[in-house]
């Protein structure tokens, strides 16, 4: 008997303390100390949510820069990858796929030039950054469509370009920010 | 840009060293019982122990505390067995309004949790609530990572002590490590998540307007407190589905760092532990000196592999060929392949790119390293799983020079090699015997739909899913359509029996060993910190693993690779 009342009483306690105490801690602590990263760094136009800073979206008209493929085409409730093997036939036809696409709606572009994030799906199916490389392949086909100047893009890109402390990736941008002034650039 | 990335795996390794040695004192403190900084948390102790009738100093030998481990882990998957399967009548913290799960995935994941194994045939962000997160996962990932802990503890005074058979209390060292050593470092970690933009909140889904017009609908919800104790406590069971990829759950570069560094942390502080412990600090210099040989051998080729990429690319006419499919932008390969040896090393099984889409040289490096199990190894049980191949080691050298192996002051005699051998072989086993029964089942019936890719790499899926299971990991190559009966119910029982058996065994030789005199040293005595002594033990740990798994690797990752 004695045994049982400490088992119980140990799984219960701990389960109090670890399975809800601890996160209701950290979410209270979290909230008032970081409110914004707490809901995960939102994106608001007025009062509308038009997205988290850190989720990508899925860019597919001609007038954004896109971004990478994803497995889950974007979709934030039900996320992941492609999980393709590196030799598997139906992968490297998608990414031959890809390779067409990207040829066929950017005239002049060298297939030689085309950054590989561009035509492979993340882990996540949401990863919100694409190479700087990237991005400027799609600077002749946004100035045509938008009337801007593709120096204009160019210096956005720039302006836009991240890079890690410590050692990570470098010259990597977030497509949904460089969208959003693109939009803006429009405006004025 | 390459070499930057070198450096920057090569900082979050010295960091996790640096941090773990200081560490590996603390843990000493809180494993012996002496004073030390998380003393105020001795009144909500004493509480739980009240209320439970526990007597924390009482003292155990090693069944007693095997039957205390056992009794209070079967317990831990009732409850979440039940609490899994009865998940929509919960209403509390349910805002997608989940619902029920069918048995063989509850006991499947039931069985995960508290082994630490952390193998997910669901999706965190469809198939389970928050108070399921919470209340069963986060609850698990403590108590089970404190289950190893103890484990280790009791191992560590069975070889200290002078011929007495009693190991301390396991409810103690168990409640201890949780409360003491866990808690505090995954609070930090949390903290450092929600500040970099990882969600800490109780919002259900969330609709999202986006730029081209159309609707998003985002999951969310309490995130960081889950992620920090899944990479801290080697467990890895992630809030969403692919895991560490999810930019919630590790929003950029700095987090990165910090989850990766809290896979290394705790087992490489219990490598220093055991030296600090033993007051023999450069034996366990050695050990760590042993695992690390190994570990950055592997994050060489595995990066190497990775950077070089897929050569298919280079035919298509691209230029770039590195192997980007299941990577993210913000973390790339080199830390992608870091992160992918430590998780498979440590038994922790946490992602922060798809193992399935690694090339197959890196993706048979996390196989070897699963099969290894011990390079510093799960929390507690990694370094068990070590001492097992020390036994072994040192009745190979005591073969070599003729004489009655003793270790440490003790004398090995037929009864713990015999355990010893018997553990070794049990991982081969069920891997193995695993891989050729879902083989010959998937190739009977070809529709059984369980694969996502042809050939070789197919097989790989199989083969790792049960070495995962079998090494308490958790990660997998998630191509495979692993939430069936068959492998949710083989699994089940592989994970089972692959975390008590090598935890029974080995406390068995411990409790044999701590009630032996100690033998006096004599200049035929082993001397464990020689490189000499560590030669050995590198070539025991290399023989076992690649004669048992060549053959099978020669099947997947190897063939694999020369079909490119």
């Amino acid at each position: 008997m004695k045994s049982l009342r400490t088992i119980f009483g140990l799984t219960l306690l701990t389960l109090l303390l670890f399975g809800m105490g601890y996160p209701l801690a950290m979410v209270g602590l979290g909230t008032v100390l970081a409110p914004d990263g707490a809901r995960g760094n939102p994106v608001y136009q007025g009062e509308k949510l038009i997205g988290f800073e850190n989720i990508g979206q899925d860019f597919h008209s001609n007038r954004y820069f896109w971004g990478r493929p994803s497995a889950v085409g974007y979709d934030a409730s039900s996320t992941g990858g492609s999980n393709y093997g590196p030799t598997n036939p139906e992968y490297l036809e998608l990414v031959k796929n890809r390779i067409d696409t990207l040829m066929k709606y950017h005239p002049g572009l060298v297939k030689k030039d085309i950054p590989v994030d561009l035509v492979t799906a993340s882990g996540s199916g949401l990863d919100p950054h694409i190479s700087k490389k990237a991005a400027l392949i799609q600077v002749h086909r946004i100035a045509q469509v938008r009337k801007v100047p593709e120096n204009k893009l160019r210096e956005l890109i720039e302006n836009h370009a991240e890079n890690s402390f410590f050692g990570g990736p470098d010259n990597y941008i977030n497509v949904l920010k460089l969208n959003m002034a693109l939009d803006e650039l429009e405006i004025r | 840009m390459l070499h930057k990335e070198i450096i920057g795996a090569t900082l979050i390794f010295v960091l996790s060293v640096t941090l773990a040695w200081p560490l590996g004192k603390f843990i000493v403190k809180v494993f012996r019982g002496e004073k030390n900084r998380m003393d105020f948390m001795s009144p909500v102790e004493k509480m739980i122990f009240r209320i439970s009738g526990v007597n924390p100093d009482k003292e155990m030998d090693w069944k007693q505390n095997m039957k205390a481990l056992l009794g209070l882990n079967l317990l831990f998957f009732l409850v979440a067995f039940i609490i899994l399967s009865i998940q929509g009548i919960i209403k509390l913290w349910n805002p997608a309004g989940t619902g029920n799960w069918e048995p063989t995935l509850a006991f499947n994941t039931a069985i995960s949790f508290m082994t630490n194994t952390n193998l997910q045939h669901y999706s965190g962000e469809t198939g389970a609530s928050y108070f399921t997160q919470l209340a069963v996962f986060t609850w698990l990932q403590f108590v089970s990572a404190g289950t190893g802990m103890a484990a280790c503890a009791l191992l560590f005074r069975g070889l200290a002590n002078r011929s007495s058979g009693a190991l301390g209390n396991f409810y103690n060292l168990w409640l201890k490590s949780c409360t003491r050593i866990l808690l505090p470092l995954a609070v930090i970690l949390s903290l450092i998540l929600t500040l970099n933009g990882t969600t800490t909140n109780f919002k259900g889904l969330q609709e999202v307007s986006t730029l081209e017009g159309e609707t998003q609908m985002v999951a969310g919800g309490p995130t960081a407190p889950m992620v920090a104790i899944k990479q801290l406590g080697t467990n890895g069971g992630g809030f969403f589905g692919p895991n560490s990829t999810h930019p919630f759950e590790n929003p950029n570069y700095l987090t990165n760092m910090a989850e990766n560094i809290a896979i290394l942390l705790i087992p490489m502080a219990l490598v220093f532990a055991f030296g600090f412990y033993m007051k023999r600090k450069k034996l366990g210099i050695y050990l760590f000196g042993v695992m690390s040989l190994l570990f950055i051998s592997f994050v060489a080729v595995s990066a190497w592999q990775e950077v070089e990429g897929n050569p298919n690319f280079a035919g298509m006419g691209l230029e770039q060929t590195v192997n980007m499919e299941g990577k993210e932008v913000r973390i790339g390969p080199v830390a992608s392949s870091l992160w992918g040896v430590s998780t498979t090393s440590t038994s922790n099984g946490s992602v922060n790119s798809m193992h399935d889409s690694h090339t197959p040289i890196s993706g048979g490096i996390f196989l070897l390293d699963m099969f290894i199990n011990a390079i510093y190894g799960g929390v507690g049980v990694g370094f068990i799983n070590f001492f097992v191949f020390m036994v072994i080691a040192v009745f190979i050298a005591g073969q070599m020079i003729g004489r009655t192996p003793d270790f440490l002051g003790k004398k090995l005699e037929a009864r713990e090699i015999k355990i010893a051998a018997i553990v070794v072989i049990l991982h081969p086993l069920f891997i193995l015997a695993g891989t050729a029964i879902s083989g010959y089942l998937v190739t009977a019936n070809p529709d059984l739909g369980w694969l996502n890719n042809p050939g070789f790499h197919g097989f790989s899926e199989m083969m790792y899913e049960f070495t995962s299971a079998s090494a308490n990991n958790g990660s997998g190559f998630e191509g495979l359509g692993d939430d069936t009966p068959f492998w949710n119910i083989a699994t089940g029982i592989v994970m089972l029996l692959a975390r008590f058996l090598p935890i029974i065994g080995p406390l068995a030789i411990a409790g044999s060993l701590a009630a032996k005199k100690q033998v006096p040293q004599t200049v035929g005595s082993l001397q464990p910190e020689t490189p000499a002594f560590a030669s050995v033990l590198l070539a025991v740990i290399l023989i076992i693993s690649a004669l048992a798994f060549f053959p099978a690797l020669a099947l997947g990752p190897i063939a694999e690779y020369f079909s490119f």
